[in-house]
């Protein structure tokens, strides 16, 4: 694993980043491990960090407009939990974010100017964040902002974005407010825009961690291409596997401890809580790996004591009962299961082969001999037998 | 010694006459299960390979962890358990069956089970006939086949007896016992159930009795695959239920007549064959053999016979063999 090249990044941060990273307590040395964190975090090789710093310094990234439908703010306050680094000084400059209604300071029709302005001047530049479902219900009333439905909204500005990221569970598959009945007809962006051009990256989770975001975005930026996806449109660097391959308890779960209560001896002793309803088994996501909060170990869902509740997954979240036992997603099991018949010992060597039949050899020309030396016994007490009469 | 031809049909006919006097004698009525009779359904379909079974039995037993090569590589004891097969340690195992890239489950091509083996407490066991001492024997009620390590003479003729190679000596012992799966028939005792059954999660092996296992069992073969039915945990009567999806069984309950019939019912998605189980006729080999040697030894008529017709065998060669010296002595 080769270590970045630090002068490259120095040449590359420059005097202007400098002193604006210094002013928010940035050290130069900092950047460069956020760089070079955010590079094994992609699993890229380290001299990435190179690339990563360029891009994110580059003068001419492109804006981020971040719209809100029916959500309940948690996708973006799960940004502004991130530590590494804190969002508001160095993510939001990195991605100049033009238009958040959380975070913006403007409001009404300013508010609305400014966004509309940043579409015309970036048009095919910006990245567009969608955060919560959009209604299809009765034309859409459901939501509105600034007069318009937020179909109306999404369909006037997802068209014009270079990417678009629907962060979220609401924004990927309709969240929370699609569950049954689904009175407003909540809807996932790829659902309600399945023709659009645009590349659209799904994010879900409830809330998705901060940290996949902006491990997206970076590789975006740095590469100018979409992260892998899956058939969902799921980063496969984040969504590729599921909770159960890399869970913390999996050792209990293979070691047949399970924690049948909450609070019983096995819960206490932090045993699998597949037996709880975990669907940990059936999820693809990332958690057990990045956890939640930088706030140690364990600060997870499971590693509190609650089983997981499939957050990310469509038909599990909000759908399958907390405590229903989950689906075992098919794995290609692992190889520690003895299989029906196992070979022992190595066979017949040649050298046992041969003693075998040295043995047997001598045995049966010792009975050849024998049977020989008792015909001819034979024959001699019948001479003798004639002889004597 | 020449025999003439008269004298040796004189010893073949009575033999003959002997095997097919004697009375056909049928074996015991150990075929007919007590209405009581209790056992394990196992579903594959529905196992997660978890081994909370093999966990749970190890417990309820007192067994120890058996060895394996990472124990013996690492000379650790009783921290991993890790055995290939059933074992003198190991009463109850999960195995895995894998075909291909083993990708789906419950599949035959490319795709992989997991399969439970423990003892099949059969209807009429092998093992239960052929001990010599009467270790092995069979509940009348439960039908649990116990085994006393009192009476145990070490001959292992159990080993060789049963179809599927459940029981277990221990070779490290001199003095050791036959191991199997005796049910937990210490805590059923007691009112509870076997711990396999306790300890499953899914519902893969339920407890109860073996004819409402059997009823079950067809119940869930007459399912439509892809339907969502809610599996008894640990009782087939339980009221705690899990939900699953149905998979497309092969159409055979294991353990209904083989052999004929057991208490350790099966059903798979996968040939049974695959899965290690053998192909067995719907009788016993204790039917067969206990027929055989209770037709030839009833009363002890037939060895009798027997007996005689080779007395009357020796005698005669015995007279040919003086007259012909006598012959010899004239000349």
């Amino acid at each position: 694993m080769s270590r970045p090249d630090v002068t490259k990044i120095h040449r590359n941060i420059g005097q202007y980043h400098t002193g604006e990273m210094d002013r928010r307590g940035v050290s130069r040395r900092d950047f460069i491990k956020f760089c070079t964190a955010m590079s094994a975090a992609l699993t890229l090789p380290f001299t990435f960090a190179e690339r990563i710093a360029a891009a994110v310094t580059d003068p001419a990234r492109p804006p981020v407009i971040w719209l809100h439908f029916q959500d309940c703010t948690g996708c973006t306050e799960t940004l502004l939990r991130a530590t590494h680094p804190t969002v508001e000084s160095l993510v939001l400059d990195i991605i100049s974010l033009d238009y958040s209604e959380t975070l913006l300071a403007a409001a009404g029709h300013q508010a609305e100017a400014a966004k509309q302005a940043t579409i015309d001047d970036f048009e095919g530049k910006f990245i567009l964040v969608v955060e919560g479902s959009i209604p299809t219900k009765d034309g859409g009333i459901y939501c509105k902002i600034g007069d318009k439905t937020a179909v109306q909204i999404l369909e006037e500005t997802l068209p014009k974005a270079a990417a678009a990221v629907a962060i979220g569970s609401c924004a990927s598959w309709g969240g929370i407010p699609s569950s049954g009945p689904n009175p407003t007809g909540a809807k996932g962006v790829t659902e309600v825009m399945p023709e659009a051009k645009t590349p659209v990256i799904n994010l879900p989770g409830c809330p998705p961690s901060p940290y996949n975001l902006m491990q997206t975005v970076v590789y975006y930026l740095t590469m100018n291409k979409l992260p892998e996806l899956d058939k969902k449109g799921r980063p496969k660097f984040a969504y590729g596997s599921i909770i159960h391959e890399n869970c913390e308890r999996r050792a209990h779960f293979d070691a047949g401890r399970f924690a049948e209560q909450f609070g019983d001896a096995g819960h206490r002793q932090g045993w699998c809580l597949y037996k709880l309803g975990c669907k940990g088994p059936e999820t693809h996501a990332n958690c057990p790996s990045i956890l939640y909060g930088d706030v140690g170990s364990g600060a997870w869902p499971v590693g509190t004591g609650h089983p997981c509740f499939g957050c990310t997954e469509e038909d599990v979240a909000f759908t399958k009962p907390l405590h229903q036992q989950a689906a075992v997603a098919e794995v290609v099991p692992p190889a520690f299961y003895p299989h029906i018949v196992e070979e022992k010992g190595k066979g017949l060597s040649i050298g046992a082969a041969a003693v075998v039949g040295a043995a047997a050899g001598v045995a049966g020309g010792a009975a050849a001999m024998m049977a020989k030396d008792l015909r001819k016994q034979d024959e001699e007490d019948e001479q003798t037998n004639e002889k004597a009469e | 010694m020449k025999l003439e031809r008269r004298d040796f049909m004189k010893v073949i006919s009575a033999g003959a006459v002997t095997a097919t006097t004697a009375k056909t004698v049928r074996s015991e009525a150990r075929t007919a299960l007590s209405e009581d009779a209790v056992g394990i359904l196992y579903d594959a379909t529905v196992c997660i390979g978890c081994k909370a079974c093999e966990v749970a039995c190890k417990e309820y037993n007192d067994m120890p962890s058996s060895s394996s090569y990472v124990n013996d590589q690492f000379e650790v004891k009783n921290v991993w358990d890790s055995p290939d097969d059933l074992d003198a340690k190991t009463l109850n195992k999960i195995k895995l069956y894998k075909d291909g890239d083993g990708s789906v489950k419950d599949r035959e091509k490319d795709g992989f089970s997991y399969i439970k083996r423990a003892c099949m407490h059969c209807a009429d066991p092998d093992c239960v006939s052929v001990c010599p001492v009467t270790a092995l024997t069979k509940d009348p009620v439960t039908g649990i086949v116990s085994y006393d390590e009192t009476r145990c003479c070490g001959c292992r003729y159990c080993q060789i007896a049963c179809q599927y190679l459940i029981p277990k000596f221990e070779y490290d012992d001199p003095l050791g016992q036959i191991q199997k799966c005796q049910l937990c028939s210490h805590v059923i005792a007691e009112g509870g159930i076997p711990g396999c059954c306790e300890a499953c999660p899914t519902g893969a092996s339920i407890y109860g009795n073996v004819h409402d296992l059997l009823d079950e069992a067809h119940q869930r073969l007459d399912m439509t695959p892809g339907t969502t039915y809610d599996f008894p945990v640990r009782m087939v009567d339980s009221k705690d239920r899990a939900s699953h999806e149905v998979h497309e069984y092969v159409n055979y309950v294991y353990g209904e007549s083989e052999g004929g019939g057991t208490q350790y019912l099966i059903l798979s998605a996968v040939p049974f064959g695959e899965l290690g189980l053998p192909n067995l006729p719907d009788h016993s080999n204790a039917s067969v053999t206990e027929k055989l040697q209770h037709s030839l030894y009833k009363g002890m008529i037939a060895p009798a016979a027997l007996f005689v017709g080779l007395l009357y065998a020796a005698h005669q060669s015995v007279k040919y063999h003086n007259r012909s010296d006598e012959e010899g002595a004239d000349e």
